[in-house]
């Protein structure tokens, strides 16, 4: 029989028994004593961060109507805002979770075992992700419902629908970003057969984008494009490039997101020319449908690397040897 | 198909796996029928784990085509894994779980439900030999009590093939007799196993045919006693006990003996063609003091060590 036309042809569910393998790792992560000491320092410094802007929103009450918003954005030195936190610690938090999710299997000898059983690959691999976007959901659930509750307590006054929805939509943001890295981790989880190389490369990929990135793109953007100055002011050429680079990263395509969902003031992401602000109000903030819109392309970017970073984990996966 | 009497449970036919310029399995054709014990032997890398992932659907063969439970792996993985248990060369489990939640979540995964996973979990840790320590982290097993949590899992998901891949592998004596004795009780359910070993007394003392494999072929396959007639020579093999001078050379003398073999004073190993006994026990008495006589079964050592000795000399 010839080899191509027996590909393909497998028959069954991938899927089977993708409910076991999410219930069971979910449970590993909620009880691991990794997640529940990452957890804690999230939720330490996190609350710390936004007990501090509370106190000083509260002097200045009334300034703004977004309250809440600014509860979550406000920086108060030393403490970076919470926002900043987020987008600094989460990428931590997802590679803890996913660094040794496959080449531990192997590690452990139960790979065989557990593929011996009726499944496939992809129940597997799919299960361990959902599994740890799950459990990533779960910690920025209540983290979310924490601050809020917060806000509640001391600021006295119930978020509006306008700040609520912004806020989901930011909790939606933040996750889909944890997703990124988390396939990240996942990947290197399948590449390195020891976790310590896995999780070594995914932190160090981790560095690069949060610490080095804002240095590396402008030298590349002026490789590419040229000086950043011209003879009348900064150059379009420049800024645009300068951007595109930026963008490459998910930590800023998670900034933006941030800032244009809980700064409603916030019009556009990148240089503005002057023209373009003829008859605009300056300051005054825009609906949050208009902010949603403003950050579609961000968010569809995220989602969008997590599934193409999924995708490679996958494909090494299916070519790996189960004996190894 | 499955269920009936001399059922073919495994099939493979034209078996081939090559990675790279290596070909480690090579046209493999073997059958186990249903309710029967067969022994795979062969050294280190002689293609044995590869044949069994094959079988599983786990690895896929370059070429050639195999069935288990009258499913293929390759289109069919599901099915055949759902029929067949597994015990890896290196078992392992999750060290942090209970031995429960770690068998708990493969019969999941092996889609039994809540109700029969709690009905099974007592008997088969029972069987085993485990009964007390079901609710222990693994991570207090050993080795021995981890291999017997791995038969533990097959007795629970009930399979029509049960594939042990070095099962007895760095047990102690006594374990081994035990363990050897829980794989005799899965041939009485009614399940057919697949044994790979390279300890040749364990796999002669439990297996009804062995296939001895070499450089990812199949050497040589039959029960023991057939091996022996192929690479021994003579199929039947006496021993022989008197006290005398000359025996050796009179037995050696007799027609139909191929050779003979001294295996200490006064005592004699007859390879034969044929059932010599009456012969040899008139011809010795005769001559010398005959204190014993009888057959001497095949070891399956003597035939693994004689036909590799053949191989290697004939490629000197």
């Amino acid at each position: 029989m010839p080899r191509s036309s027996r590909r393909g042809t497998r028959r069954g569910s991938p899927w089977t028994g993708l409910g076991t393998v999410v219930a069971k790792e979910t449970a590993d992560h909620l009880s691991s004593a990794r997640m529940i000491i990452l957890e804690a320092l999230v939720f330490l410094t996190a609350l710390a961060a936004a007990y501090e802007a509370i106190r000083s929103i509260r002097q200045t009450i009334g300034e703004s109507p977004f309250l809440f918003l600014r509860l979550l954005t406000l920086e108060q030195r030393p403490l970076p805002s919470f926002i900043g936190l987020l987008g600094f610690l989460i990428p931590l938090v997802a590679i803890a979770l996913a660094f040794d999710a496959v080449n531990g299997e192997f590690n452990r000898r139960t790979m065989s075992r557990v593929l011996a059983q009726p499944i496939y690959r992809d129940a597997l691999l799919l299960g361990k992700f959902l599994s740890g976007l799950l459990a990533l959901g779960i910690g920025l659930v209540s983290l979310w419902l924490l601050v809020i509750g917060l806000g509640l307590l001391l600021l006295g006054v119930p978020p509006s629908t306008e700040e609520t929805v912004r806020m989901l939509g930011f909790l939606v943001a933040t996750l889909a970003y944890g997703g990124v890295w988390l396939a990240l981790a996942l990947l290197f989880s399948v590449i390195f057969r020891a976790p310590a190389t896995a999780a070594l490369a995914a932190l160090g990929v981790w560095l690069v984008f949060s610490l080095f990135w804002s240095v590396i793109g402008p030298l590349v953007a002026t490789l590419i494009a040229g000086p950043p100055q011209g003879l009348f002011g900064p150059r379009l050429a420049y800024l645009n490039t300068e951007q595109i680079i930026d963008r490459l990263s998910p930590n800023t395509l998670y900034a933006e997101t941030a800032l244009a969902l809980l700064h409603p003031a916030t019009r556009a992401l990148g240089p503005v020319l002057i023209s373009q602000l003829e008859g605009a109000l300056l300051g005054a903030p825009l609906p949050a449908a208009q902010s949603f819109v403003l950050i579609w392309p961000q968010f569809t970017g995220l989602i969008a690397s997590t599934i193409v970073i999924f995708a490679i984990a996958y494909i090494a996966f299916q070519r790996q040897e189960i004996r190894a | 198909m499955a269920g009936t009497a001399d059922e073919i449970v495994i099939r493979a036919e034209g078996l081939t796996k090559r990675y790279g310029d290596v070909l480690a399995v090579d046209h493999v054709d073997l059958e186990v029928e249903a309710g029967e014990i067969v022994g795979i032997l062969g050294p280190n890398g002689s293609g044995k784990t590869t044949t069994i992932l094959m079988l599983l659907g786990l690895t896929e063969p370059t070429s050639g085509h195999a069935e288990v439970s009258g499913f293929d792996p390759l289109r069919d993985p599901l099915e055949v894994k759902r029929r067949v248990g597994y015990l890896p060369d290196q078992i392992g489990f999750y060290d942090g779980l209970s031995a429960r939640d770690n068998l708990a979540y493969t019969a999941r995964l092996a889609g039994l439900g809540r109700d029969e996973i709690d009905a099974r979990f007592e008997s088969a840790l029972a069987r085993v030999g485990l009964g007390d320590v079901g609710r222990a982290r693994v991570s207090t097993f050993s080795h021995g009590m981890r291999q017997r949590l791995g038969l533990a899992e097959i007795l629970m998901k009930r399979p029509s093939v049960a594939v042990l891949d070095e099962p007895t592998t760095a047990l102690d004596p006594h374990s081994t007799e035990e363990f050897l004795a829980m794989i005799r009780s899965l041939k009485n359910d009614g399940t057919a196993v697949l044994l790979s070993s390279h300890h040749l007394d364990q796999v002669q003392s439990v297996c009804d045919r062995v296939a001895l494999f070499h450089r990812g072929r199949v050497a040589l396959s039959g029960t023991v006693t057939q091996l022996a007639g192929e690479v021994l020579g003579g199929g039947h093999v006496i021993d022989v006990e008197a006290r005398g001078t000359g025996v050796g050379e009179l037995l050696g003398g007799t027609p139909g003996v191929v050779r003979v073999q001294a295996l200490g004073p006064d005592r004699y190993r007859v390879h034969c063609q044929s059932d010599l006994r009456a012969e040899l026990a008139r011809r010795v008495a005769a001559a010398a003091e005959l204190t014993g006589i009888s057959f001497a079964a095949p070891s399956l050592n003597e035939v693994y060590n004689r036909f590799f000795a053949e191989v290697r000399n004939a490629a000197e």
